[in-house]
């Protein structure tokens, strides 16, 4: 059994502060009305306990716009999750158990791909997809996320360690086609990496800004963080009437964070054993 | 094995389909130009020597060279101090630690940025408030000086917990052996964590590295979402990737501003690369 650091946990304690006082801010904000958020220490909470009705205007500003884009990007992080993980995990057990020509050098392209930045690919694919008649639709949003170089990579190493040859050969005696193997025997082998690429993609899809921002011009197509910008905009442009909307911004943000959040935590075995394969080959 | 093209085959469609073909189309439009008489018309690498002398565009790359500088090491460093930390069975409550710090990774950059944005504010910023009552000046977070350095300190707060989980899930990877022989040669926990742990951490932190290369040089959200608050500190050609958009959207100038994105692509590439040779570990 070795010794506690008291020393070293304190100095941690410091680091979480740091990390978890932005965030009690946050929670702390979207308890205050408009007036109060400026008038009272934005540490502590004040006696005109505001939340229910934030809450209850952030769902019913602009004929309940917000819960639109709570929906939509529901819709786009998961379609693109789901669709990401699945051509990761097909591919990457492809790569590693499947002996064919090329598959090296293959790899090898899609591993450099992992250094080509998506937000130099959003403007050419932004201009093709209008070319299409593709921008301003889901797809726009979706199409582009389902590719994931670095989750393929991520599923490679996984597949390679977690399923045994010998479980796809006796699936292969027993008269089992390669996708049938694969359906029925590899998919639950390599489910935690899947989860891990699953959760990557789906927090890459739901903080995604500048992809959105290029391809909507609907608002009611727009995800969160492209509405919460817009919201934050029209305060920007001054106060008065608009003043109100200040509020909604702090709640409406303090909102879209808790989904992902609650996520993680609740699928943290799965990710961080889902991660340690990655890791360790890097 | 034939069957194997089977299984690559949807990811490879999807890959050219998103990946290779807006690259190539990007390369395609850049080589063209936009003229009021005549349309476009095939203008050579005239956009690529235009971007190469564009004082606006060079301004924005040294300023996110400059960003990566000062920003990176300070997150690497503390995801570092962080993982070593929590998997050195020497901290209490280590699993509090670990996903607290990892929270801030689930924060969308749009909504960090709202965050400090207020927190950094001079109205109701609760670091103005404290400098208020004790009768001093507000910080100037969103001043020319002090901007670089509170975006900076929005990156860190966002992706240290990122980081600090590749660093830490390597690290539960090292056979639990070497700290045993280690332990039983007299090695402390400090000689284990500087000996043993940060040579094994290697790949992962390089890995790190790899993708903070790649983040800084794409910098867009912070920047666009502060310009807000600090219109005279940020403008439209800030970071090069607020630059081609700016290019696209306002200025309507498509070609150039698909020859800036390329050649961001190029920069980015070009300096993950030099990261890669430069710490590649030369044969013994």
């Amino acid at each position: 059994m070795k010794r506690r650091s008291n020393l070293l946990t304190i100095g941690m304690l410091a680091l979480l502060v740091y990390f978890l006082l932005p965030l009690f801010w946050l929670v702390v904000a979207s308890t205050k009305s408009t007036g109060d958020l400026f008038s009272s220490f934005g540490l502590w909470f004040t006696a005109d306990f505001h939340l229910f009705q934030n809450i209850g205007q952030v769902f019913t500003y602009g004929d309940g716009v917000y819960g639109r884009w709570l929906l939509n990007t529901l819709f786009y992080s998961v379609v693109s999750a789901g669709g990401a993980a699945f051509l990761c995990a097909l591919g990457g057990y492809g790569f590693a158990k499947f002996r064919f020509r090329g598959n090296s050098t293959l790899f090898g392209v899609v591993l450099a791909a992992v250094m080509v930045p998506t937000t130099a690919l959003a403007i050419p694919t932004y201009l093709l997809f209008s070319k299409i008649d593709l921008v301003n639709t889901p797809w726009a949003i979706i199409l582009p996320s389902l590719v994931s170089p670095f989750g393929l990579y991520l599923m490679r190493i996984y597949a390679q360690d977690a399923i045994d040859d010998s479980m796809i050969e006796a699936g292969r005696i027993d008269g089992a086609s390669e996708m049938g193997i694969f359906f029925k025997i590899v998919l639950r082998s390599l489910a935690p990496g899947i989860v891990t690429v699953l959760l990557f993609t789906l927090v890459a899809t739901w903080n995604n800004y500048f992809l959105p921002l290029i391809m909507l011009n609907d608002p009611e197509l727009y995800p969160i963080t492209v509405g919460l910008a817009a919201w934050s905009s029209q305060t920007a442009g001054g106060g008065g009437s608009t003043g109100d909307l200040l509020a909604l911004v702090v709640t409406g943000s303090m909102l879209s964070i808790v989904p992902l959040i609650a996520a993680f935590l609740l699928l943290q075995r799965y990710w961080q054993s889902g991660l340690s394969a990655g890791g360790v080959k890097g | 094995m034939k069957k194997g093209y089977l299984f690559i085959l949807p990811f490879m469609i999807v890959f050219v389909a998103m990946l290779v073909v807006p690259l190539v189309y990007a390369a395609y439009l850049s080589l063209f130009r936009e003229q009021l008489i005549g349309g476009t018309v095939f203008a050579g690498l005239d956009n690529y020597t235009r971007a190469l002398t564009d004082d606006r565009l060079i301004g924005g790359v040294l300023r996110v060279v400059r960003f990566f500088l000062l920003q990176v090491p300070i997150m690497l460093l503390i995801s570092l101090v962080a993982a070593l930390a929590i998997d050195s069975g020497l901290l209490r409550f280590a699993k509090v630690f670990r996903l607290g710090i990892f929270v801030p990774y689930a924060v969308p950059a749009v909504v960090a940025t709202l965050m400090w944005g207020y927190l950094y504010g001079p109205d109701f910023g609760p670091f103005a408030q404290l400098a208020g009552s004790l009768g001093l000046p507000a910080p100037g977070f969103l001043t020319d000086g002090g901007m670089l350095g509170s975006m900076a300190n929005i990156v860190t707060w966002e992706f240290v917990g990122y980081n600090m989980i590749i660093l830490y899930a390597a690290l539960r990877g090292v056979p639990g052996e070497l700290y045993e022989a280690a332990a039983v040669d007299g090695a402390g926990s400090w000689r284990i964590a500087w000996s043993i742990k940060i040579p094994a951490l290697r790949p992962a932190l390089l890995l790190c590295l790899i993708f903070s290369v790649i983040g800084s040089f794409q910098l867009f959200a912070e920047p666009q979402l502060l310009q807000r608050l600090a219109p005279s500190v940020i403008d439209s050609a800030y970071t090069p990737n607020l630059y081609a958009y700016t290019l696209a959207f306002t200025g309507q100038e498509v070609n150039y501003a698909a020859a800036v994105s390329f050649l961001l692509g190029l920069v980015i590439v070009i300096a993950s690369s030099l990261v890669l040779l430069a710490t590649r570990r030369r044969p013994a």
